[in-house]
C-alpha cells in the first residue's frame, strides 16, 4: 500500500519547457511568484494569466495535472478568501449579524483566491518539468555563491540527492517490516490515537536501526569510489546555457517589467481618478 | 611484481570501553601473505568470520593494516597520502547491491566514480558507455535503479567500478543477496572483464560453484590463508574443506563418495563432464 506513494512529480515529455536550464526554471518561478504580490489592476491580472497558461500550453503537460496541486490547498484557500471577505474595512454592502461584507473585502479575497492559485500552478509547472535531480543541480549551482560564506553547498546537495534516491527503498522497507510485524500480531490499523502511535515503535525502531547501516554502507561504497567532496569533482551533465536559456530569460524579464510598468500605471492614473 | 602483496598482514578489530580502555581484541587477520598477478582471477573463500571481507577492505584501502604490510600496484596502503591512488586502481564492490548504488538514474550513477576523480565530461559519458555496455546494460542507461532487479543493480554497481578503469577489482561477496540467476549474470559479466579487459578479479564468495573457473583460489579459516592452489588441487581435498565449514560442489562430492566407494575416478572432478566421462572410463 505504501509502494504507491509516488516522489516528484515530474511529467515526462519533449517540450521546450523541459529543455531548459533548471536555473532559468528555478528563477523564473521565483519572479513569477513577485510579479503576482506586485500586480494591480485587472490588465495585469489577465497579463499574469496569459503569461501562465501560454507556459502550460508550451510545456505540454496536461492541465489537469496542475489542478491537482490545488487540492492539497484548498483549506488554505478557503480560509484565506474567508478572511479577506469579512475582515477588510472599507465601504459596507452586505451584513448580517456579526457578519459584513465589504467591497473591498471581496475585491480582495477574489484576488488573493487567483494570486493562491496562479502561484501554486506556476510551481506546479517547475516541479512537472524538472527532475528531482535537475533540481538539486540547478539549486547546487545556482546557490554556488554561498560557498563562500562557508555554507556547504555542495554536500547539501548531495544529501538532497541521496535522500531521493533512498526514500523509495525506504518506504517498501516500511512495507516489509509492516508486513513482518503484522504476522506476528502487531495491529496498526484499530485503536485510538495513542494506541496507534505506540504501534509504531516496533515499526520505527528496526526502520532506523536499518537506516544507520544502510547509511554506513554507502558512505563506505562512496569512499571507495574516491568521492572526497565537491573540490576537484567534475560533472557528467554540466549545467551550461544555451541560447534558448538566454531566450527565456529576456522573456521572464520582459513580462517582469510588464507587470511593474502596469503597476506604476494603475497607481497613478486609476488610483488618483478613482 | 605482482599486483597485489600482502606480507604477515594483521588486523586487529580493538573494542573499547567508555573511558577508551581496551576491552577485547579480535584479531581477523593474522599473518597474511597474498601475491596477485596483474590478469589473475582470483577467488578467496571462507566461511562467515573468516576474515575474508576485512582482507578486501583492506586492498581498496579502507581499513588499515595493524600490522604487516600490503602493496596495491606498488602503492603502500598504509600510507595516507597513498589512499586515493589505491582506491582508483582496485575498485571494490560490496554486497548489497541497494547501498551502493547513489544516482537515482543508472548512467549517472556509473558516472559518480569518473566525477570524483575528476575526469573530463566527454570522456566520462564515453567511459559511462564503455563500462555499461561491457556488463551488459546499456540499454536500461536511463531506468531508475528502484527498477532493476538484484542482479541488475549488481551489474551497475559493478560498471561504476568499471568506469574508474582500475586495474582490479575486488568483489565482496556481490552475489549474496541474489538469486540463481542474477548470480549467473553478475559471474559471467566478471569472468569477461577479466577475459577481455585484462582486469585483475578478486572474488570474495562462499559459494563453492562460483570459484571453479577462477584461476587460483585462497581459503580462509579464522583468519588464516589454509589452503591455496588451483580449483582441481582444492576440491580434490574435499575432507579439509568439510572441515573447514564449506559446501563442496555437489559434484566434486558425489565423485569423490564414489571413489571413497571403491571406483577409480580421479579427485578434484569440477563439473558434470568430466564426471560422465570418469564414468564412461570406469564402466570400459
Amino acid at each position: 500500500m505504501l509502494r504507491d506513494i509516488t516522489l516528484g512529480q515530474y511529467y515526462p515529455a519533449d517540450s521546450p519547457i523541459h529543455k531548459l536550464d533548471p536555473r532559468v526554471k528555478l528563477l523564473g518561478t521565483l519572479l513569477y511568484i513577485i510579479s503576482l504580490f506586485i500586480f494591480k489592476g485587472y490588465v495585469a491580472f489577465v497579463l499574469a494569466a496569459v503569461f501562465l497558461i501560454a507556459v502550460i500550453k508550451i510545456s505540454k503537460v496536461p492541465f489537469s495535472y496542475m489542478v491537482k496541486g490545488l487540492k492539497a490547498i484548498v483549506i488554505l484557500m478557503i480560509i484565506t478568501g474567508l478572511f479577506n471577505l469579512f475582515l477588510t474595512p472599507g465601504t459596507e454592502i452586505w451584513r448580517w449579524w456579526i457578519f459584513r461584507i465589504t467591497k473591498e473585502g471581496a475585491q480582495n479575497a477574489v484576488l488573493m483566491l487567483f494570486r493562491l492559485t496562479f502561484l501554486i500552478i506556476g510551481t506546479s509547472v517547475m516541479t512537472l518539468t524538472t527532475t528531482p535531480n535537475q533540481l538539486t543541480d540547478g539549486l547546487e549551482k545556482s546557490l554556488h555563491p554561498l560557498n563562500k560564506i562557508h555554507i556547504p553547498v555542495h554536500e547539501i546537495s548531495m544529501m538532497m540527492s541521496i535522500a531521493l534516491r533512498f526514500i523509495p527503498i525506504l518506504i517498501e522497507e516500511t512495507d516489509k517490516i509492516m508486513k513482518a510485524q503484522m504476522a506476528r500480531g502487531a495491529d496498526f490499523e484499530n485503536g485510538n490515537l495513542i494506541k496507534k502511535a505506540k504501534a509504531m515503535i516496533p515499526l520505527l525502531v528496526p526502520l532506523f536501526v536499518s537506516a544507520f547501516r544502510r547509511a554506513n554502507d554507502l558512505a563506505m561504497a562512496m569512499e571507495a569510489r574516491c568521492y572526497r567532496g565537491g573540490e576537484g569533482r567534475t560533472k557528467m551533465k554540466p549545467l551550461h546555457y544555451q541560447k534558448r536559456d538566454y531566450i527565456a530569460y529576456v522573456i521572464v524579464s520582459l513580462y517582469l517589467i510588464a507587470m511593474i510598468a502596469l503597476r506604476i500605471v494603475w497607481n497613478t492614473f486609476v488610483v488618483p481618478a478613482a | 611484481m605482482g599486483i597485489i602483496k600482502a606480507r604477515k598482514l594483521v588486523h586487529e578489530y580493538i573494542r573499547r570501553d567508555e573511558e577508551g580502555n581496551v576491552e577485547s581484541i579480535q584479531t581477523a587477520l593474522d599473518k597474511v601473505d597474498l601475491d596477485v598477478h596483474a590478469g589473475e582471477f582470483i577467488a578467496i573463500l571462507g566461511h562467515n568470520g573468516s576474515g575474508k571481507s576485512t582482507l578486501a577492505k583492506h586492498i581498496n584501502a579502507i581499513l588499515e593494516p595493524s600490522e604487516g604490510s600490503l602493496w596495491v600496484d606498488g602503492y603502500d596502503v598504509s600510507d595516507d597520502k597513498n589512499i586515493w591512488d589505491v582506491r582508483q586502481t582496485a575498485g571494490m564492490v560490496f554486497q548489497n547491491p541497494d547501498n551502493q548504488i547513489i544516482a537515482s538514474v543508472v548512467e549517472e550513477d556509473v558516472g559518480f566514480g569518473p566525477e570524483n576523480i575528476g575526469v573530463p565530461t566527454d570522456e566520462i559519458w564515453e567511459r559511462v558507455e564503455e563500462s555499461l555496455k561491457a556488463v551488459g546494460m546499456l540499454k536500461y542507461r536511463t531506468h531508475s535503479p528502484n527498477k532493476l532487479s538484484g542482479g541488475q543493480k549488481q551489474r551497475v554497481a559493478i560498471a561504476g567500478v568499471m568506469a574508474m578503469q582500475p586495474k582490479c577489482i575486488v568483489l565482496d561477496e556481490p552475489t549474496a543477496m541474489l538469486d540463481p540467476n542474477g548470480r549467473k549474470d553478475v559471474l559471467r559479466a566478471v569472468h569477461k572483464l577479466n577475459r577481455e579487459k585484462g582486469v585483475t578479479i578478486i572474488l570474495i564468495t562462499h559459494y563453492m560453484e562460483e570459484v571453479v573457473d577462477a584461476d587460483r583460489v585462497y581459503v580462509m579459516d579464522q583468519g588464516h590463508v589454509v589452503m591455496q592452489g588451483v580449483p582441481r588441487d582444492i576440491f580434490s581435498q574435499v575432507e579439509s574443506l568439510k572441515e573447514y565449514r564449506l559446501d563442496v560442489p555437489q559434484i566434486t562430492l558425489l565423485a569423490h563418495e564414489l571413489k571413497k566407494a571403491g571406483l577409480d575416478i580421479p579427485e578434484g572432478i569440477l563439473t558434470r563432464e568430466e564426471l560422465t566421462e570418469a564414468l564412461v572410463r570406469v564402466c570400459q
